[in-house]
């Protein structure tokens, strides 16, 4: 067996190159490396020009989002030797701008993440005096599993929909709307119809259901959007019944 | 500002990976639906008034467009099978009621009413 990895690494560098460009890098094989401790083997030892982003290297901060072989991956929780001996190509995480080699813009995501009011709105503001807002395990269950993105932007990149149409309000985004409309502390169901429901909202998605596949945390947005669809198409059903009642 | 570079979704990014092909064919499946349904209304509206239509439906060529058809109505039944279990979330006291669970209870269910449908009309 081959004891060396060959990465394929997408190059970009705005003020040099007109257009992207493939480099291959050759790294000594470690059964016990994922592909981010190459990158960072290459970064130290190779190249020093090369840019990507990573931080916690545990698979809980989300930086270290990038294409390995064509699948959006966390780099720190990939491993090279599910890949060896073949090639592992490397590439920025699709469907967001390059600004430079595997660094994408994210800017357009973190405008949308607000956009659907991912905090808890209570029916009323309680003292805080009153104590804490406990809630049942039960209660707790409804929502726990969309709670866990890490904003790693993976099940964006993994999106046709997003890819086709950058408006599109996106899978983790509309996955914490769902997440804080099932918390039994939240009253902002209604508060967040306009952008949930929007053109470019939940009705966007066409349920390619890719996003859930490749969420490392499990969240489930494609999920949570079929689940909001329904939530809401139930809430303009009974506003048709009853024009004067039901939720506001 | 530097230059960023964007990267537009190639038409053909349906073929490049397995699970966007068949995302695709569920949706052209769902033409086939919808074609099959004009078909029986048209049949529907000429029932006993135009022999030919009766003709070709008892021809060759429509028996096998049907088997087409059913095999691709059934292929898009079952995805609705399989998406049922993501829009209803049921719980029993605090544990989820099995994905699985809830996606064969409605395929029992499709099926049950299936046989029914096709008891009633075959009897």
């Amino acid at each position: 067996m081959s004891d060396q990895t060959v990465l394929e690494v997408h190059r970009y560098l705005p003020d040099e190159d007109a257009e992207p460009r493939f480099q291959s890098y050759e790294v000594t094989y470690k059964e016990k490396w994922v592909v981010l401790d190459a990158m960072n083997h290459i970064k130290a030892e190779i190249d020093p020009t090369l840019s990507f982003r990573w931080s916690c290297r545990m698979g809980i901060c989300g930086s270290c989002g990038m294409m390995v072989n064509g699948e959006p991956k966390l780099t720190c929780e990939t491993f090279i030797r599910d890949y060896h001996p073949d090639t592992i190509k490397v590439e920025p995480l699709t469907h967001f701008p390059v600004v430079r080699d595997l660094v994408i813009n994210m800017e357009d995501f973190m405008e949308k993440l607000p956009s659907v009011s991912p905090w808890l709105i209570p029916a009323e503001d309680e003292p805080l005096e009153d104590g804490e807002h406990q809630q049942t395990p039960a209660q707790v269950a409804q929502y726990q599993r969309f709670s866990m993105c890490i904003n790693c932007m993976l099940c964006y990149s993994a999106c046709p929909v997003y890819g086709l149409d950058s408006k599109f309000t996106g899978p983790a985004a509309l996955a914490l709307a769902q997440r804080y409309n099932l918390d039994s502390r939240d009253d902002g169901h209604g508060h967040r119809a306009d952008a949930v429901t929007a053109h470019e909202g939940i009705w966007e998605s066409t349920y390619v259901g890719e996003c859930t596949q490749v969420c490392p945390k499990g969240v489930d947005p494609a999920g949570a959007i079929q689940m909001l669809k329904l939530s809401y198409a139930l809430d303009w059903a009974k506003s048709l019944v009853m024009p004067r009642g039901g939720r506001t | 500002m530097s230059q960023e570079l964007t990267r537009p979704l190639p038409r053909t990014w349906w073929l490049k990976k397995a699970s966007y092909f068949l995302f695709m064919i569920r949706e052209l499946t769902s033409l086939a639906v919808f074609a099959y349904a004009l078909l029986l209304i048209l049949a529907l509206w000429t029932a006993g008034a135009d022999a030919s239509f009766s003709t070709f439906l008892n021809s060759p060529v429509s028996v096998w467009l049907h088997v087409v058809v059913l095999a691709l109505a059934l292929f898009h039944t079952g995805t609705w099978i399989a998406l049922t279990p993501k829009v209803m979330v049921l719980w029993r006291d605090d544990e989820r009621v099995e994905p699985d669970l809830i996606a064969g209870v409605t395929a029992i269910l499709f099926l049950m009413v299936t046989g029914g449908v096709l008891w009633l009309t075959l009897a």
